[in-house]
């Protein structure tokens, strides 16, 4: 069977609730606590190259992850998974965070050049560190709320890159086993925050939509209860 | 050659100018059939003004300095110069006094679909007239309101604007402890709730509290189960909302009424019933309003008051997917 894709973004009323799930690294995990609940994820787990897979009750919108506060703050989609990490640097999106899912774990850091003093000497003699990273909101709001001042330089591609040919003396990013660090010489100075898996849902489909939201968020906090 | 217009502004042309027009007199209409004479108040106000009405002096995003040197500001909603409207011109009347409005305000948000930095914003306010008769007639107006333009779906939110702020202290918790816990509920961050009401070192049972009202939203039984947690600013703030309810009842509007206990708006001059609007056609709030009833002392003039505004582009985006809606259907 072919995925159906009517509807319209915004035909919210009845119907399956619509889910944001994150392709990528949390995808796996996001699927397995699905299945944990009853969903029947086999469509979307298949090679298909559709976007949107009916689950019973769930209709699943799958996404890139830094989408899916996108997707729920306006409605397309009712819930959604995502990452601690996303929501850290689009923090107003005007979202409810309802449930850590626990999975995903990663920590968000800031790294430099093993044994390198560029960063806290550029601080010093030049007033600023220069930070390469794919979080520049986060980046500017956590130094700023720790009374110094970065030099944010926003890049997309590998951010591991930067420190080593001199675009930047640090970075912050996203680190799971820390292998990428490592293997690139560089290691963490500071930790900013632990990142994992968060459920996250539209407003007034909170509101609108309780009951269906608050059964699903019941059986989602039972499944993954550590 | 472009030539540009500051971010979050627009121009509206001719066939959304209609409907939005269109729009506007139905409002009015209902706001004036209730008895709510329509005000115009500048779009500029002193800084210092606009700061009285929200202490926390967020919302006025656009400030500036005039001729003299004056701290002017863009206002932010228009409940504030609507305020300082009733003490200064109204100083020795007799109250209650009704107004209505419909005029753009100013907010450095993130520019998206309905939600611009400069809206549009149409409401009514109620200063003089005390909870529970005073909010139950305003929502009867913005119910009214809704009905005229379409949105018979539309559902209003009912909640408490007070219950955490005295729950807290109840709780002995004060501070930045207490701030950041109204911060989390705020932004809607339940996750980080969890994780701040952890920390306070409360019992089991008032740890239950914090985290399971937040969640409670539906009808009258959200009144009950309330009660079940317990504590007197609980019993409080269920009391105003159960006398609420009941005076909605009589007026016939308590069927499109969600009571919510985790509703909080990021304005701070709310006390006591809050109430936002939601239509299952569309993902955003539609407008919201309730009572502040501490907000006229600030001017001078202390009296209870209430009142609500709607978003009048999301109103007309929500028109829109209604009638797209029902198009599918037939």
């Amino acid at each position: 069977m072919r995925a159906s894709v009517s509807g319209g973004v915004a035909a919210r009323e009845g119907g399956a609730l619509k889910l944001a799930l994150p392709r990528g690294a949390l995808f796996e995990g996001s699927l397995d606590v699905l299945d944990r609940v009853g969903i029947d994820t086999a469509q979307a787990r298949g090679d298909s190259r559709a976007l949107v897979f009916d689950a019973g009750e769930l209709r699943l919108v799958t996404m890139r992850p830094s989408d899916v506060p996108t997707y729920v703050e306006a409605g397309a989609a009712d819930v959604g998974i995502t990452g601690k990490d996303v929501l850290l640097e689009q923090h107003d999106r005007a979202v409810y965070e309802l449930l850590d899912l626990g999975f995903g774990a990663c920590r968000m850091v800031l790294a430099g050049r093993r044994g390198d003093e560029s960063l806290a000497e550029g601080e010093r003699r030049l007033g600023a560190m220069r930070i390469a990273t794919k979080y520049p909101r986060m980046t500017e709001r956590h130094f700023a709320g720790s009374g110094r001042q970065p030099e944010v330089i926003e890049v997309k591609g590998s951010v591991e890159l930067a420190p080593l040919v001199g675009l930047a003396d640090g970075i912050v990013d996203l680190v799971d086993t820390g292998r990428t660090l490592a293997e690139n010489d560089l290691e963490v100075v500071e930790e900013i925050a632990p990142c994992t898996a968060r459920l996250v849902a539209n407003r007034v489909a909170h509101k609108l939509r309780s009951a269906e939201i608050d059964d699903l968020v019941g059986r989602i906090r039972e499944a993954t209860r550590r | 050659m472009t030539n540009p217009i500051p971010p979050g502004t627009r121009d509206i042309l001719p066939d959304e100018m209609r409907e939005l027009r269109a729009l506007q007199s139905a409002l009015s209409e209902v706001f004036e059939r209730h008895g709510y004479g329509e005000v115009r108040t500048p779009t500029i106000e002193y800084g210092e003004v606009l700061a009285r009405g929200d202490e926390r002096g967020a919302p006025a995003a656009y400030r500036f300095f005039d001729e003299s040197g004056e701290l002017l500001a863009m206002r932010a909603d228009m409940t504030v110069p609507i305020a300082r409207l009733v003490a200064g011109r109204f100083a020795d009347e007799e109250p209650p006094f009704r107004f209505s409005y419909v005029g753009a305000a100013y907010r450095a948000i993130r520019p998206q679909r309905g939600q611009m930095r400069e809206f549009l914003q149409a409401g009514v306010e109620l200063v003089g007239a005390d909870a529970p008769e005073g909010t139950a007639e305003v929502m009867e107006v913005l119910s009214a309101a809704l009905d005229a333009v379409g949105l018979t779906r539309a559902v209003i939110g009912l909640g408490d604007a007070d219950l955490y702020r005295q729950l807290l202290d109840e709780l002995g918790v004060a501070g930045d402890r207490r701030q950041a816990v109204l911060d989390r509920l705020a932004t809607h961050d339940l996750v980080g709730l969890e994780a701040e009401v952890g920390s306070l070192g409360l019992g089991d049972a008032e740890r239950e509290t914090l985290l399971r009202l937040p969640g409670l939203r539906g009808g009258a039984e959200v009144l009950t189960q309330a009660r079940e947690l317990g504590g007197g600013a609980v019993e409080r703030a269920t009391a105003r909302l159960a006398a609420t309810f009941e005076a909605l009842g009589a007026r016939g509007v308590a069927d499109r009424v969600r009571l919510d206990l985790g509703l909080l708006r990021d304005l701070g001059y709310y006390t006591g019933a809050i109430v936002e609007v939601y239509d299952p056609a569309i993902g955003h709030v539609l407008g919201g309003g309730g009572r502040y009833d501490e907000l006229m002392g600030r001017f001078g003039r202390p009296l209870p008051a209430a009142g609500f505004a709607l978003y009048l582009e999301r109103v007309h985006i929500a028109q829109a997917e209604e009638e797209r809606l029902a198009r599918e259907k037939a």
